[in-house]
């Protein structure tokens, strides 16, 4: 199938979807607080326009600040487990638990702790620690799981720790690393409105809280505008990590071989 | 001629309890070719990873009567580092031991030229055929130029066609650059064909069964595999071999 048709199909389809769903929600008279037509949700988008953009972008932000710092700490912390088999041990269960506790739970907590005046700390927080683990656990595999022999080749011609790090480990890992950002992208957009949302406070404006407001006074046309600019940025989190991992793996790797053909 | 490396009462067993090796004594003397025959798992690999100083024996050392060469290892798969092109996995011993770039890269690129892969120093490895994947590896181990060459199965995973035109350039290699080969394999003619010496090994825990000279290199010439002389050594060999299994 060529580019454009692949493309232009699923394009054509969300086009016709969304003109049945004008059509029947007419033809029906469903009540606008129900399920509002795009029309509706069209004219919301124009009218909040303003309103939208900035929460947005509030919402961008704590999503993108809270990945690039789950990255940089997942990194660092792999690369300190691969070096201290001590280390590892002492940590791993901890972060586990870190994981494994639902958001939505420990949200509560982190808001009195940090501050109700404070939102977007908790919700960056949040954001973060859902994020955080998928890069630690994909990366500390991709360190440890280096063909053994290439390991012993190194040590041959007396490499250091340093030389096995940069010149091996970390090459080896960064399929399994991009793997792991392509789950914590999306995972720290949802992190960062299951905070908002359960944090509930005005001080954090992100989409999470213009849902729940619009929501509350039955604006659901800004509502479902709201929805549709979270699943775009999800989208744009989503297509930029599969760009990046392209450009990065394209070359050498058999992932991107199977794109290829 | 005098011994590069001498094997005394040199034993290996693992954590795990397994007694994978000796003890054994092996002298191998300085620009030989020889050849490590034995059963699956009575370890050979476990002798090469000992001499070449990457798993501490549990009894018995490592002697080198001269100083400890510069040592090429070679194993059964390729090794490459998928993430770099050709000419930088065979610089890598050069990058490793910090040759300048230039002249790494010229010795990096002579040894390819050396194995035939001359204008593949732009490919990465999957791009590479399984034959030519193993001639970037011998590549790599000669690049440092070696004083001792140690491999260990590998051609096992090639077709018999490579695996021939392979025997012989690693021949010319080796006459080349007058380095010491020690050659684990499973095949019997592989070890006929290339070596002046086979040493052939007994089931785990792995001992020197039996040590047989061949008729030296110098006598051969490219028939050298259909001559009745090559049948008959490679007689000699199998049935050391099958007595070892036996015993
Ligand atoms: N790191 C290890 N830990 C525990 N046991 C090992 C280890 N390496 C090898 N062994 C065991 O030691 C024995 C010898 O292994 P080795 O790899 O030296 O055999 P080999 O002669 O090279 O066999 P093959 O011809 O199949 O390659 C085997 O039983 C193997 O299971
Ligand atoms: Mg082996």
């Amino acid at each position: 199938m060529n580019r454009t048709l692949r493309i232009a199909i699923p394009v054509a389809l969300g086009i016709a979807v969304l003109l049945m769903w004008e059509a029947l929600v007419a033809a029906f008279a469903v009540p606008r607080i129900v399920l509002p037509a795009p029309s509706d949700i069209g004219e919301a988008f124009v009218s909040d326009f303003g309103t939208l953009m900035a929460a947005t972008f509030v919402t961008l932000r704590i999503t993108l600040i809270a990945f690039v710092l789950a990255v940089l700490g997942g990194v660092a912390l792999a690369i300190l487990f691969a070096q201290s088999r001590l280390i590892e041990t002492a940590l791993y269960p901890y972060a586990v638990v870190l994981q494994v506790t639902p958001v939505v739970a420990i949200a509560p907590l982190l808001t009195i702790w940090i501050g109700y005046d404070n939102i977007e700390a908790v919700t960056l927080t949040l954001a973060w620690i859902v994020a955080f683990f998928p890069v630690l656990a994909n990366t500390t595999l991709g360190l440890k799981s280096v063909d053994r022999n290439l390991i012993d080749l190194f040590r041959l011609y007396g490499a250091s720790r340093w030389q096995i790090l940069t010149r091996l480990q970390l090459p080896n890992a960064l399929p399994f690393l991009l793997g792991g950002m392509k789950v914590s992208g999306g995972l720290a957009l949802i992190g960062a409105v299951v905070a908002e949302l359960a944090a509930g406070s005005g001080t954090s404006t992100g989409l999470a809280w213009i849902l729940t407001l619009a929501t509350r006074n039955l604006h659901m046309g800004t509502a479902f505008a709201a929805l549709a600019l979270l699943s775009a940025l999800g989208i744009a989190i989503f297509f930029a990590l599969s760009a990046l991992e392209y450009w990065l793996l394209h070359r050498w790797h058999e992932s991107a071989l199977k794109v290829q053909t | 001629m005098t011994a590069l490396l001498s094997l005394r009462a040199i034993a290996k067993t693992f954590d795990t309890g397994t007694h994978a090796l000796g003890p054994i004594d092996l002298d191998v003397e300085e620009g030989a070719f020889v050849s490590i025959v034995g059963p699956s798992g009575c370890g050979k690999s476990t002798a090469l990873r000992v001499i070449a100083g990457l798993l501490k024996p549990d009894s018995g050392a490592v002697a080198w009567p001269g100083s400890k060469p510069e040592i090429g290892f070679v194993f059964q798969e390729p090794t490459l580092m998928p993430w770099v092109k050709t000419l930088a996995n065979v610089r890598l011993p050069l990058d490793l031991e910090g040759t300048p770039r230039a002249e790494a890269d010229a010795r990096a690129k002579t040894a390819l030229a050396r194995v035939g892969l001359a204008g593949f120093e732009n490919a990465y490895p999957r791009e590479l055929s399984g034959g030519m994947k193993m001639r970037v590896s011998i590549a790599r181990a000669i690049a440092a130029a070696p004083k001792l060459l140690l491999m260990d199965e590998p051609f096992a995973a090639l077709d018999e066609l490579t695996r021939q035109a392979l025997n012989d350039d690693l021949l010319t290699l080796w006459r080349e650059d007058g380095m010491t080969v020690l050659f684990v394999t499973h095949s019997v003619y592989e070890s006929t064909y290339l070596s002046e010496r086979v040493v052939v090994m007994s089931p785990r825990p792995g001992r020197i069964a039996a040590d047989i000279p061949l008729a030296p290199p110098q006598a051969r010439d490219a028939g050298w595999r259909l001559t009745p002389q090559f049948a008959s050594e490679a007689a000699k060999v199998s049935q050391a071999l099958k007595e070892a299994m036996a015993a």
